[in-house]
């Protein structure tokens, strides 16, 4: 446990610090070597950024929104477009949210920065297939911008059809981007799941492995499952765009209908692919820093990969209005309420792992906590959604909108911030203030519900979603729902202006500041260009019982009794020759 | 993992598969290429379809078992691949049994209009077309 | 950890390995094995996605089938399965072909792989060629997409169209050209490794206009005569002889604008074509009796716009993306040549081989499921 001294006399392990040559950030220099580089961490860091700013610019377009619907007839846009630049803007933020950064975030940035590291492998399995997602996901994004600049797109961020096959907009090209922006994310989780399946180093079981790894695996079947049939279903909706091949197109006998299966049998378990990932952080979040060993860690695992299976069973929940048939109807429905069984097993293992443990309210803590406070509200509002009556009545209205905010931010973007606070001394090797951290995550914490659960109400009381303009009675919950989006607003700036003051005048981080047991706190922060000089020793990766606190240099250590070194012969592993 | 156990030439993660073997393989299925072509000219009715994909699940376990070295795989690859008909499966099964439950509001509701005008009134289904008897 | 003899090694090499790292060993692998399985299991998670990705297609496919089953019956004879036979013979030579590449690559064949590779890319092409007879031939009847659709029963081979099969074939003939120079050039230079990788290439883009020869005596005597069958079926008063007549004059105009479109390359498959057509007059009657029997139990027309143009489209999505994976997989493939050119390959390091030959195989496995799906329904 962290508490205590050191005990004397045994073996203190710390990797130290980095030297400039090691450092993975400074040891080749100038754009090109970050730019053609094959190192997964600089990939990462690359991801970060784009996903950054691509969040940036999708906030931005739903403080627009947020703003509009401040009056009743509309504040922002005026004039007899009004409307129309009302849709191209949600269309938008919901597109480059989902697709841009949702998707990408957690995987992507923070995945490829750790999954080597925390498997203690070199490099993921493919490295150029690894760059060349992520410039993939750099010709998606262009494809998006070109959409925007063209004429914009107003079919909200699913393109249904047969809007989709008639309006104006750009829709071709924002489909391109968006079936580029799956191949990018098919490369990512083959390579991760290959990565996980070959690469282990020896000792590095599948259940030593940390619950961030598990949920990159599950997340990884989805992508690599799902995702196909995205990029076929736009693809088919380019043609019907272009030659009215009439599979979807109803003027030529399609069937609309048969859009949104193909559609959703992929956005449902993208949805798993937005929240998984946050559970396998959520997981490493709470057991670091309740410093206290995963309750269930069998079952959190198990519960990702069943989430990512179960997740292909429920797609039709999100066309219980759409003219299913009442037989798949019902069946999708019961189907749906099988998803909160391992989501509630997830929960309660972390409610039990912060039982009794000695809580360090650090600022990932503090994002982690407030993530279990507003999943558990987003899941549990999918219960209303999943049962067929509720939803008849809910469908379409903002209580919808608040449902998957608060999974989508309130579960993937606070996760992902509290990741990116947990991790962020690893990968740039500097402390933030704690306390600009902690503020920020109030801020976020209020502002969103500020923002979100007004929304609840407007949806039950009927309020749809979409709509440019409303009734004056639901005003004074719309306004309670931008001032919250301000808010949230300034807290994100907060988070971000912490981070950034931390590369500049940020405290050199210690190998490991918050008593973390798993791998990457077993090399230096930023890690060296190779990770691990040798396949590291694994242990059990929630086992804190002999890292502790080292009070005169402010940080964690690992403290081994002494003993003899390991024997020479290692157990097998899956592949090396055992010559290490 | 690994099926073979490791050694340090690596010929045995290499596993050539014998020319006879690879040519009657092929020669199985040009054979059942053959049949399946020959069938179509009996009118077997529904019994059709069925015939004619038992035929070509039957190739394509065959390249699958030979020529994309399945048979000697390791078992989770096979697994993998396995799984996606899985998920096909279920994708087709639902998505039809929709399809299905819905088809008497989804069969055609446009009809040919002669001018080839973006029909707007929707016509019952099962009428007879306008456009095929003015062009006979 | 120490860190000074890692910081001094280069970065891209090993870091603090002992053990030989062979050249075509990755830096993050440890072993050749290891590096292969990691290969193996990627591509097969690839093959994975391919699947599902082409279970959309076949998605929509059994959807409107089981939804519109005569149509579907009634289309399919637009489609010729002698091409659609010679087409899936030759995707499964390929494979035996591919397959034995592997085999030679294991067992370092360095020149039984190029002459296998080479076999594989020929086939190819051959198939593309067929292809493009195929989809030439139905766009100039206007058997298109839904949306683009101008199939009329009464006249099925309309005057004024744009010579499609010369504009699929101009970018095959600059590559043809292309190689062949850059055979020249090398066999002038006396550069042997390219004479090596140029003279593989130069007879597998020959081979796109054998798969073009190939489609056109098999379609001047195929059932092409089925859509000409199909109309004297529905304008019930035309004899058989006069269905016939219809065909070869329909057959004529085809050849007639292939011929004024100062084309040579085609002008010289015309003779062939006409000689094959007269051959072939006794056997028209023949095919054309049998698929005119299946013909009766279709009630209604079914070759409208609406009707029909959605088969074509379901058709076009799938043998067209399956061609573009034809078209991918050449382009793996010549890459391939050239590495086995260069004796890349070793029982240690066959990989690439294998991987490129499972992904050949599973377009394989996908055209051996469409033959019968689109071509065989009776």
């Amino acid at each position: 446990m962290s508490a205590g001294s050191i005990p004397s006399g045994d073996q203190i392990k710390d990797p130290g610090y980095p030297t400039a040559s090691e450092n993975y950030l400074t040891n080749s220099k100038g754009a090109l070597s970050w730019l053609f580089t094959l190192d997964h961490k600089r990939i990462g860091v690359m991801y970060l950024i784009g996903v950054m700013t691509a969040f940036f610019a999708a906030g931005l377009l739903a403080l627009l929104i947020r703003l509009h619907l401040f009056r009743p007839d509309g504040a922002v846009f005026t004039g007899p477009e009004a409307n129309n630049w009302y849709n191209q803007v949600f269309t938008l933020h919901g597109a480059i949210m989902v697709f841009l950064f949702i998707i990408p975030s957690i995987p992507a940035a923070l995945g490829n920065f750790l999954v080597p590291v925390m498997l203690g492998a070199k490099d993921v399995a493919f490295p150029r297939l690894n760059l060349s997602s992520f410039y993939l996901w750099v010709f998606g994004a262009i494809f998006f911008v070109g959409a925007l600049m063209a004429s914009g797109l107003d079919t909200g961020w699913t393109f249904y059809t047969p809007y989709s096959t008639t309006t104006d907009t750009s829709v071709i090209l924002a489909t391109s981007g968006a079936f580029i922006l799956g191949f990018s994310s098919i490369f990512t989780g083959l390579n991760f799941i290959v990565t996980i399946n070959t690469m282990r180093p020896p000792g590095m079981t599948w259940f030593r492995m940390p619950l961030f790894l598990w949920a990159t695996y599950a997340t990884s079947i989805i992508q690599v499952l799902a995702t196909p049939v995205l990029g076929i279903t736009l693809l088919l909706l380019i043609a019907e765009r272009v030659m009215h091949i009439g599979i979807f197109d109803p003027e030529f006998n399609g069937d609309p209908v048969t859009f949104q299966h193909f559609f959703w049998f992929y956005s449902h378990p993208a949805v798993y692919i937005m929240i998984l990932p946050a559970f396998g952080v959520i997981s490493d979040l709470i057991s670091v820093h309740s410093h206290k060993r995963i309750f269930g860690y069998r079952f959190i695992a198990y519960s990702s990969i069943a989430i990512a299976l179960l997740g292909f069973l429920v797609w039709g929940h999100h066309m219980f209005t759409a003219g299913m048939g009442p037989m798949t109807t019902i069946i999708f429905s019961a189907l749906t309420f099988t998803v909160s069984v391992p989501s509630a097993i997830k929960v309660f293992n972390w409610l039990a792992t912060m039982y009794k443990g000695s809580i360090s309210l650090t600022t990932p803590m503090c994002f982690a906590i407030a993530f279990i406070f507003l999943f558990t509200i987003g899941g549990l509002t999918g219960l209303h959604l999943g049962t067929l009556a509720t939803d008849m009545h809910l469908h379409d209205t903002y209580f919808v909108v608040a449902h998957f905010h608060y999974v989508m931010v309130g579960g993937t973007l606070v996760s992902f911030l509290g990741a990116l606070f947990h991790w962020w001394p690893k990968m740039f090797g500097k402390m933030y203030s704690e306390t600009g951290g902690r503020l920020a995550a109030v801020i976020i914490f209020l502002g969103f519900n500020l923002t979100f659960l007004p929304q609840f109400v407007l949806g039950s009381r009927g309020m749809p979603r979409r709509y440019a303009t409303y009734d004056p009675e639901f005003q004074t919950l719309h306004q309670i729902s931008t001032i919250g989006t301000l808010l949230l607003g300034v807290g994100l700036l907060v988070a971000l202006f912490v981070l950034l003051r931390s590369l500049v005048k940020g405290e050199r981080a210690p190998a490991n500041p918050w008593g973390g047991a798993t791998l990457e706190w077993q090399c230096t922060s930023p890690p060296p260009f190779y990770n691990f000089e040798r396949p590291p020793a694994v242990g059990d990766p929630y086992d804190f019982s002999d890292i502790f606190w080292d009070t005169e240099n402010e940080r964690y250590v690992t403290v081994e009794p002494d003993r003899k070194i390991a024997p020479a012969e290692q157990p097998e592993p899956a592949h090396a020759e055992g010559t290490h | 993992m690994s099926a073979h156990g490791d050694s340090k030439d690596g010929y045995d993660f290499a596993h050539p598969l014998p020319v006879p073997m690879l040519l009657s393989v092929f020669f199985a299925l040009v054979l059942l290429t053959i049949i399946t072509v020959a069938q179509a000219s009996f009118d077997i009715g529904s019994l059709d379809i069925v015939v004619v994909m038992v035929i070509a699940t039957i190739k394509a376990a065959l390249v699958m078992a030979f020529f994309m070295h399945m048979a000697y795989d390791k078992p989770f690859n096979v697994i993998v691949f396995l799984s996606s008909f899985a998920f096909v499966a279920l994708f087709l099964i639902f998505t039809m049994s929709d399809s299905k439950q819905t088809s008497p509001d989804f069969e055609p509701v446009i009809e040919e209009v002669a001018a080839m005008e973006v029909a707007s009134t929707p016509v019952a289904a099962g009428e007879p077309e306008v456009s095929e008897s003015t062009a006979e | 950890m120490s860190t000074i003899e890692a910081a001094a090694e280069n970065a891209h090499d090993a870091h603090g390995h002992d053990h030989d790292h062979p050249s075509f060993l990755a830096h993050h692998f440890d072993t050749p094995e290891q590096q292969f399985d990691s290969g193996k299991l990627g591509i097969w998670l690839f093959l994975v996605t391919e699947i599902l990705f082409f279970s959309g297609m076949f998605c929509a496919y059994a959807i409107f089938r089981m939804l519109r089953p005569d149509v579907f019956e009634g289309c399919s004879q637009f489609l010729n399965t002698k091409l659609g036979a010679i087409n899936t013979g030759v995707l499964l030579f390929s494979s035996l072909t591919m397959a034995w590449a592997v085999r030679c690559s294991q067992v370092k064949q360095d020149r039984g792989l190029v002459a296998m590779l080479a076999a594989t890319l020929s086939c190819a092409m051959i198939f593309l060629g067929v292809k493009a007879i195929e989809y030439s031939h139905k766009w100039e009847m206007g058997l298109l997409p839904a949306g683009l659709y101008f199939y009329d029963p009464a006249n099925p081979h309309p005057e004024s169209h744009t010579n499609y099969l010369f504009y699929i074939c101009l970018p095959f003939m600059i590559l043809l050209g292309g190689v062949v120079a850059w055979l020249v050039v090398s066999l002038a230079t006396r550069n042997k490794f390219h004479v090596q990788c140029a003279m593989p290439l130069t007879v597998a883009a020959a081979c796109f206009f054998v798969g073009i020869g190939l489609g056109m005596v098999l379609e001047s005597g195929g059932s092409e005569h089925a859509a000409d069958e199909y109309q004297a079926h529905a304008t019930t008063e035309l004899e058989q002889t006069a269905a016939i007549q219809l065909v070869s004059s329909g057959e004529s105009e085809v050849l007639e604008s292939l011929a004024t479109e100062s084309n040579t390359g085609i002008q010289s498959e015309l003779s062939a074509r006409q000689r094959q057509l007269e051959n072939a007059g006794t056997a028209i009657v023949q095919e054309g009796d049998e698929i005119a029997g299946a013909i009766v139990s279709v009630e209604e027309n079914v070759m409208t716009q609406r009707k029909a143009g959605v088969f074509f489209s379901i058709y076009y999505c799938m043998t067209g993306v399956h061609a573009i994976h034809i078209l991918v997989g050449i382009g793996f493939l010549v890459w391939l040549l050239v590495r086995a050119v260069r004796q890349d390959f070793n029982p240690q390091y066959f990989g690439p081989v294998d991987y490129v030959g499972l992904y050949w195989h599973l377009v394989d496995l996908i055209w051996i499921y469409l033959f019968p799906l689109l071509y065989l329904i009776r």
